[in-house]
């Protein structure tokens, strides 16, 4: 009876995915459109699209569907969460990913290894069409663009509670200031954490000098004993709309996506800079099927799918036809599509050595006040077993007077 | 039985509070009206419908639900028919060392297992020369590898408990070997098995890490698909799918407690009858 409801349920669990309605959307597309797509022979074939979580529209219109839908191409869609581990699976070997999504600086080391394989644009005619190379060309030049074409652009900005904070903020530097102790939330992740402190500091946030580095560190754990700041990465949306955090370091478009849910936020791009950055989609050397890859680039620039996609992930979209687009919601957010800004910079490459000195000093940064009341538990647990040991062991003593143990 | 005082009746609200809170937090926001994690603004059926257009979640679900049911039947299989055989060992030695290997794949950190598992099938895939060998294969054979420890733990101690004679009663009375282990020692172990198989499918549900590292670009399971969410917010419909999987777990429960307390009241009877 119980095996006959387990194995009856879960064949029940399992099925019911399988049920999934289908929506009748009308034809977006025109006749060129879906003829070109379908004669490019990649019936039948399979692409593997390797891109970060909640990067592609699937509300509005299902991208990758429609991608399968027009060429006849089967697509393996599978996600990661940071340039860094999207990097130890693909030089770990075993796997052959056709698509990858990268940001600024893991291109140009993955280029500088040799891990990408140049383009073909003559498979990619959008690309001349739509893409807007006066502005955002010189992203991708020094041949980067042989290998890669700019999926989204976008910049970091300083995002603060205008209940919290009476006179609008213009320099990083007000993430240091102790009235605000307790309500600021940083990056949590190395690179853009101490690109703040960089900016503060005047340097470059590419330099590979070991004193620059060790400034910033200093910088950033005199924010941590003054203010006590949380480092966070998604959990960012839900805190800075609770409306209990004064300040939040985040990224251009998502502070759209906050202020939706919060009117009370507002945003300013530092007078010290920001960080410019881009992700690009990029086809690695493993890849099996270079021709479907080059398509989807293709497909990703097609004003309808590029549209969907910026106003799913409100970055800004290097995509011309997206701009001129009357429906585009996003086309005038000071945020995301900023005008006159001074002081940007970008993110290249470091040297091995640089990455590896910046992650030691992230962890002493990160790592300061934790490890006291670590070391305290840690031996009180050891006091609290090694006590009842010896109590136990005296016992048995004692007992062993009065039996014959 | 112990009256139970009123200051333990307060500790165990407390307990169940502690651990049921956040599951109550998240199902009663899977029905939010809007996005917001903190204002309940109106009830909403909108992230169960937009639970269901998600193609990647429920590939991913999908995913996650066959890899378990396979790897846990794998394993249940596998991790018997070794039980089987560890029990009839008569040198207390190789007995031993045997336990002993056993038991590595569960006291191994998994981060350990999964990227030696990892590298082991990247240097199979360079022998036989196949350039993308991680895929459905690897993390199957990844995750049998981990679920067979806990497998043969849970049959082997009902083997000890069983009597041996009685199988070799059964082959005195004629019975063939196998038919002999089918109808008299396999139901004896059967409560073994149905609880290793049980964990076997938990620990593959919730295996996150040495699935990040075997698994390839054909098939994602649904815990990397949730984290690969960590950069951008992670959508309310993830709370619709959480709830509805508690739910299915919970029916499941209560449905094995009934059927369980039925068969025992059932045995009670029948014990009455014979005395």
């Amino acid at each position: 009876m119980k095996k006959f409801f387990s194995i009856m349920f879960s064949v029940i669990i399992a099925l019911s995915v399988f049920v999934i309605p289908v929506n009748a959307n009308e034809e977006v597309f025109s006749k060129e459109t879906i003829e070109y797509y379908k004669n490019l022979g990649l019936q039948g074939t399979i692409l593997n699209v390797y891109n970060w979580g909640e990067y592609i529209d699937d509300e509005e219109l299902d991208v990758v569907s429609e991608f399968e839908r027009l060429t006849g191409c089967d697509v393996n869609y599978t996600t990661f969460e940071s340039n860094e581990n999207m990097y130890s699976k693909l030089s770990g070997g075993g796997v052959s990913y056709d698509i990858i999504i990268p940001s600024d600086y893991m291109v140009e080391r993955l280029i500088s290894e040799e891990m990408l394989l140049p383009l073909d644009y003559n498979n990619i005619p959008n690309y001349d069409k739509y893409f807007d190379t006066l502005k955002y060309g010189h992203l991708v030049g020094n041949g980067i663009s042989d290998y890669a074409v700019i999926y989204n652009v976008g910049t970091t900005i300083l995002i603060y509670n205008k209940n919290m904070v009476k006179e609008k903020p213009d320099s990083w530097k007000v993430l240091w200031d102790e009235q605000y102790k307790g309500k600021i939330l940083m990056f949590n992740n190395p690179r853009d954490s101490f690109a703040i402190a960089q900016f503060v500091l005047g340097q470059s946030i590419n330099t590979t000098e070991k004193v620059e580095w060790d400034a910033a560190a200093e910088l950033l754990m005199e924010q941590r004993k003054r203010v006590k700041p949380e480092y966070v990465m998604d959990e960012v949306f839900i805190k800075m709309e609770s409306g209990e955090y004064a300040f939040a370091t985040y990224y251009a478009g998502d502070y759209e996506l906050m202020v939706e849910n919060n009117p009370d936020l507002g945003f300013v791009f530092p007078k010290e800079g920001v960080n410019t950055f881009y992700d690009a989609m990029c086809i690695p050397s493993a890849s099996q099927n270079k021709k479907g890859a080059e398509a989807f680039i293709n497909f990703m620039m097609e004003p309808e799918v590029a549209l969907a996609n910026a106003e799913y992930i409100y970055y800004a979209t290097p995509n011309k036809a997206v701009l001129q687009n009357d429906e585009y919601s996003l086309a005038d957010s000071k945020a995301v599509y900023p005008k006159h800004l001074k002081n940007t910079q970008e993110f290249h490459n470091l040297p091995t050595d640089t990455l590896q000195y910046m992650n030691s000093l992230w962890m002493k940064v990160k790592g300061e006040n934790d490890a006291k009341g670590l070391y305290i538990g840690f031996f009180s647990v050891i006091a609290v077993v090694v006590v009842i040991i010896i109590a136990n062991i005296l016992k048995k003593k004692r007992m062993a007077k009065y039996y014959d143990v | 039985m112990t009256k139970t005082s009123p200051l333990s009746k307060f500790y165990l609200a407390l307990v169940f509070m502690f651990l049921y809170a956040p599951m109550i937090v998240m199902m009663v926001f899977s029905f939010n009206g809007t996005e917001s994690t903190y204002i309940f603004e109106g009830f909403s059926l909108q992230w169960y419908e937009k639970l269901f257009h998600d193609k990647a979640t429920m590939d991913a679900l999908k995913n996650t639900v066959v890899l378990a049911v396979v790897s846990a039947a794998i394993a249940t299989v596998l991790g018997t028919l070794a039980a089987v055989g560890i029990n009839s060992m008569r040198n207390k030695h190789i007995k031993s060392s045997v336990m002993t290997v056993t038991n590595i794949p569960m006291m191994n950190p998994e981060i350990v297992t999964g990227i030696s598992m990892m590298l082991l099938f990247v240097f199979a895939g360079v022998m036989f020369n196949k350039r993308d060998v991680l895929g459905f294969w690897t993390i199957l054979i990844a995750h049998v590898t981990f679920q067979l420890p806990y497998v043969i733990l849970s049959v082997l101690p009902k083997l000890k408990q069983s009597d041996n004679r009685i199988y070799e009663a059964a082959q005195d009375l004629g019975c063939p070997p196998i038919q002999a282990f089918f109808k008299v020692v396999f139901p004896a172990i059967l409560p073994g098995i149905i609880s290793g198989a049980i964990m076997a499918f938990t620990l593959s549900l919730d295996d996150f890490i040495i699935s990040y590292f075997t698994n390839g670009p054909d098939f994602q399971t649904l815990p990397i698909h949730i984290f690969s969410m960590t950069k951008k917010r992670v959508k309310p419909d993830m709370y619709a799918l959480s709830t509805l999987i508690f739910v299915a777990m919970l029916v499941l429960l209560i449905l094995m407690n009934v059927a369980q307390s039925r068969s025992d009241k059932k045995q009670r009877r029948k014990q009455k009858e014979e005395s």
